[in-house]
């Protein structure tokens, strides 16, 4: 009996510790926003990138990620990445494993460019600089939305994500 | 071609429902709303000013606390000029419960606001001024003329950092005579947190 419960709580202890130390690496950070852009924003083949704008602090953003998330889930095809907008300090372990907790699994990098004024019209002419905001790149012109989704069924609606993606299944 | 259509009619729609945002030139509206001490404040009760910061702020938002001690600070040094700043808080309390009026009381005191800290309750003005976020700054002449909208300066997080200081910079031309430059900046900021139907 003894040995069966030193070895349940190893088991425990182990798989605790994998929990906390996967995904808690530090995400990637820009200081340049004309890097980020160089490095981010290009599209690479599936005709299309969804891009959202977001910080751990910001309400509305928090609970649209699972809606991200889901569509990440439904076509894990489709390139998706979420900027984080908070500090850069939480670079290196807050943001991987808040976004652990939360079952979070697109990639992430963090823009840390506080000169906002010389880069939000570069994201989109059309945005004020509010977030939760959401882009997507196209082989066209880039769509811009400064709104919060309620629902997977919203995002793919009001992006019409599903009619950029080239060859999907 | 049906969906750019439709794509256009939305965005007409969308248009006509939302009142235009205030640009440079334009007149800004007046407004009476309830001030932390429970008073009214409007606009025109300001005798004598040859002009008005209003700054569309809030309690819970990062980007709105970095801005609290600049803000003092501006109103401490501006209000003796003739530019006094008036604070507007555009959330709604059910969608942000820091952001109600009994807690715009309490951070008014710990942060000793000396001016007016309004409830846009009902959340009337922020859409008539074209507001989008806080913080969202709208500097006005005397005539509530839109001189400058944007950001206080260029580096909202790290006051130490900044370079630009747009706002003070707008007034000095303002005072000056001369053209603002740049009359709009942006900014990141926080939603304005709208009730949910």
């Amino acid at each position: 009996m003894q040995p069966f419960k030193l070895i349940a709580l190893f088991i425990l202890l182990a798989f605790g510790k994998e929990g906390n130390t996967q995904n808690s690496e530090p995400i990637k950070v820009y200081d340049s926003f004309d890097d980020f852009q160089q490095s981010e924003l290009k599209l690479v083949d599936r005709g299309v990138k969804l891009v959202n704008f977001w910080a751990t602090w910001c309400k509305p953003c928090v609970k649209e990620l699972p809606y991200f998330q889901q569509l990440h889930e439904k076509y894990p095809d489709l390139p998706m990445l979420l900027v984080s907008l908070d500090k850069k300090a939480d670079a290196s372990e807050k943001i991987a494993s808040f976004l652990a907790k939360r079952g979070i699994t697109i990639s992430t990098v963090l823009l840390a460019d506080t000169r906002a004024n010389d880069w939000i019209d570069k994201v989109s002419p059309l945005w004020s600089g509010s977030i939760p905001a959401t882009l997507l790149v196209t082989e066209a012109e880039p769509v811009f939305f400064e709104t919060d989704f309620e629902s997977l069924e919203t995002l793919m609606e009001t992006t019409q994500i599903i009619s950029y993606l080239k060859n999907i299944k | 071609m049906t969906l750019s259509l439709l794509t256009g009619l939305l965005i007409t729609i969308f248009t006509m429902n939302a009142p235009a945002a205030l640009k440079p030139g334009d007149v800004a509206a007046d407004f009476k709303l309830k001030n932390v001490d429970g008073k009214m404040v409007s606009l025109s009760d300001f005798k004598n000013v040859k002009g008005y910061i209003v700054v569309f702020t809030c309690n819970h938002c990062p980007y709105a606390k970095a801005y609290e001690d600049r803000l003092i600070a501006i109103n401490d040094k501006y209000s003796k000029q003739g530019y006094p700043v008036i604070a507007i808080n555009p959330n709604d309390p059910s969608a942000e419960p820091e952001d109600s009026f009994d807690e715009m009381k309490v951070r008014a005191k710990q942060k000793g606001f000396k001016f007016p800290y309004l409830m846009d309750e009902g959340q009337k003005i922020y859409p008539q001024y074209g507001a989008t976020k806080t913080p969202h700054v709208f500097l006005l002449d005397s005539k509530r003329v839109v001189k400058y909208i944007g950001s206080i300066d260029d580096s909202p997080t790290d006051a130490s950092a900044v370079k630009a200081k747009y706002l003070e910079d707008a007034i000095a031309a303002l005072q000056a005579g001369k053209d603002i430059i740049p009359n709009v900046t942006k900014a990141l900021g926080c939603s304005i947190k709208v009730k949910k139907a």
